[in-house]
């Protein structure tokens, strides 16, 4: 049986471990299989104690995200093959703490994620009886790749400044205002600016561009950032030469 | 009213010295840093480059050109100072020596292509 | 990292040293220190600028000052971040800005294009204004 490939995997029990530690297995792995099999291998037939999240298996819930030979990945859409000879390493997402093995807390994302309004907001609600909001397919683009985001917090791994700067609102949330400030739908952009425009909302940006290399959908949080850079600061340049204007 | 902080206008300055100093000083950078020392091309003479520098759009295009690319540079080394060495405690200090020196820069720099005519 | 403290979760501190963990982290570490480089140049250029306005003797000093050994490894040295600067900004300057004509969106390739094109141009105008035209 020489067609298996060693997994080394990060352990972390909260009882009693200081440190990660790293403990082998070795799996089978066909052409078709992905990380997440090998981990579900790992936990149906070796080692019943082995923690991780994952739910759906087709890169749609976000769960499965994990550092797979130290590059955050979505472990159901990462083919092992892919690492042969191995071993390959899988270790919990960066910059969030490890609650257990490969389980990490997303309390601060989730925290971010709704500090920014991520829903419609309109000055007046239109009552049912006037029907629908109508939208041209152009109006629908300007906002469609933002709203492909399905919260996997591989952005927030990637991102140095995510890591070093609590302040730093991060990737995802980002994106996410900027898929319902170009919503023609919405009228909370000027909300969502008082929230990200002041203190480090997102000045702490410094550009690395990894956010958008990791993104398994191609969301491209880092061009979303920079774009609000430039509407924040002429939105601030504006009430600056304008102080009357008032906001 | 939400708090103002003067952090888009310095990302304003940044933007703009980053596209004057990305446009011109590669070229300035080759000729005067590079190319004359190295004996490639010959120098300009002092008398033409005299009237060059004397005309009062050279002047004022340096003077931002100047400006501008002190202000990218202080903002950039700011950031790496904070993310690459970690040192975002000590704010107020790296803040003062980052944008202090843009400023005196930008001063000297005003001054100095004032004076010449 | 920033979730209130839990006795019982493992956190790990970034290294100070974390831009050294992957290339792409080098790059762009590398990208961040062309400022001081960038500043180097202005200086320099301003020295240029003082030593012209002083006359012709100050002039032929400042360029046998320039052409010492050390200086030109340095501008050499600057010359190259700065142009690696530059490249890097006028390849992202599309994902800060994205200009609709005719309500459709002007692909980032055109964008980084007509960036490139200025570069030369400025370029040429500085060399033809040096040069002496």
């Amino acid at each position: 049986m020489n067609d298996r490939i060693t997994m080394q995997v990060a352990r972390y029990l909260p009882e009693g471990d200081a440190e990660l530690s790293y403990q082998e297995y070795e799996v089978p792995y066909p052409r078709e299989w992905v990380v997440l099999d090998g981990l579900n291998y790992i936990k149906d037939r070796l080692d019943g104690s082995l923690s991780y999240r994952w739910s759906c298996r087709m890169g749609i819930c976000g769960s499965c995200g994990m550092t797979v030979n130290g590059e955050p990945k979505l472990t159901c859409a990462t083919f092992l093959a892919d690492y042969a000879p191995g071993p390959v390493r899988i270790e919990p997402l960066q910059n969030f703490p490890v609650i257990r093995d490969l389980v990490v807390d997303t309390g601060d994302f989730m925290r971010k994620l709704t500090s920014v309004k991520p829903w419609l907001i309109r000055e007046e609600e239109k009552p049912l009886s006037e029907g629908e909001h109508l939208q041209t397919p152009a109006e629908l683009d300007q906002y469609k790749q933002y709203s492909m985001c399905i919260n996997c917090m591989l952005c927030c791994a990637a991102c140095p400044v995510y890591g070093l700067d609590s302040e730093f609102v991060g990737p995802a949330a980002i994106a996410l205002a900027q898929r319902y400030n170009l919503d023609g739908r919405d009228q909370g952009s000027k909300l969502r600016l008082d929230v990200l425009s002041d203190h480090e909302g997102i000045w702490g940006c410094t550009f690395v561009g990894e956010c958008s290399k990791v993104c398994p959908e191609n969301v491209d949080p880092a061009g979303a950032i920079q774009r609000y850079k430039l509407t924040a600061a002429m939105d601030s340049l504006k009430s600056f030469l304008m102080p009357w204007r008032g906001s | 009213m939400a708090k103002r902080t003067i952090e888009p206008l310095l990302w304003l300055l940044f933007s703009a010295g980053g596209v004057a100093s990305a446009m011109l000083i590669p070229a300035l950078a080759l000729l005067f840093g590079v190319a004359f020392p190295l004996g490639w091309l010959s120098p300009p003479s002092h008398e033409h480059l005299l009237a060059v520098v004397l005309h009062p759009l050279t002047r004022l295009v340096l003077f931002f050109l100047f400006m501008l690319s002190m202000f990218h540079s202080a903002h950039r080394f700011r950031f790496t100072l904070y993310d690459g060495l970690q040192i975002k405690h000590l704010n107020e200090v790296v803040n003062l020596l980052c944008y202090g020196g843009a400023v005196v820069g930008s001063v000297l720099g005003a001054y100095l292509l004032w004076q010449i005519g | 990292m920033y979730t209130n403290y839990h006795p019982r979760w493992h956190r790990k501190p970034m290294s100070t040293y974390w831009w050294l963990e992957r290339r792409s982290y080098l790059a762009f570490i590398l990208r961040e220190v062309s400022s001081v480089f960038i500043a180097w140049l202005v200086v320099f250029l301003m020295l240029l600028v003082r030593a012209v306005g002083r006359g012709d003797a100050s002039y032929q000093q400042f360029l046998d000052w320039s052409a010492r050994p050390l200086l030109v490894v340095l501008n050499i040295v600057s010359l190259s971040f700065v142009v690696f600067h530059a490249i890097t900004w006028f390849n992202l300057a599309p994902k800060a800005m994205v200009v609709y004509v005719r309500q459709r969106p002007v692909p980032g390739h055109l964008i980084a294009a007509s960036n490139y094109l200025a570069w030369a141009v400025a370029s040429g105008l500085v060399a033809w204004l040096v040069l002496g035209g």
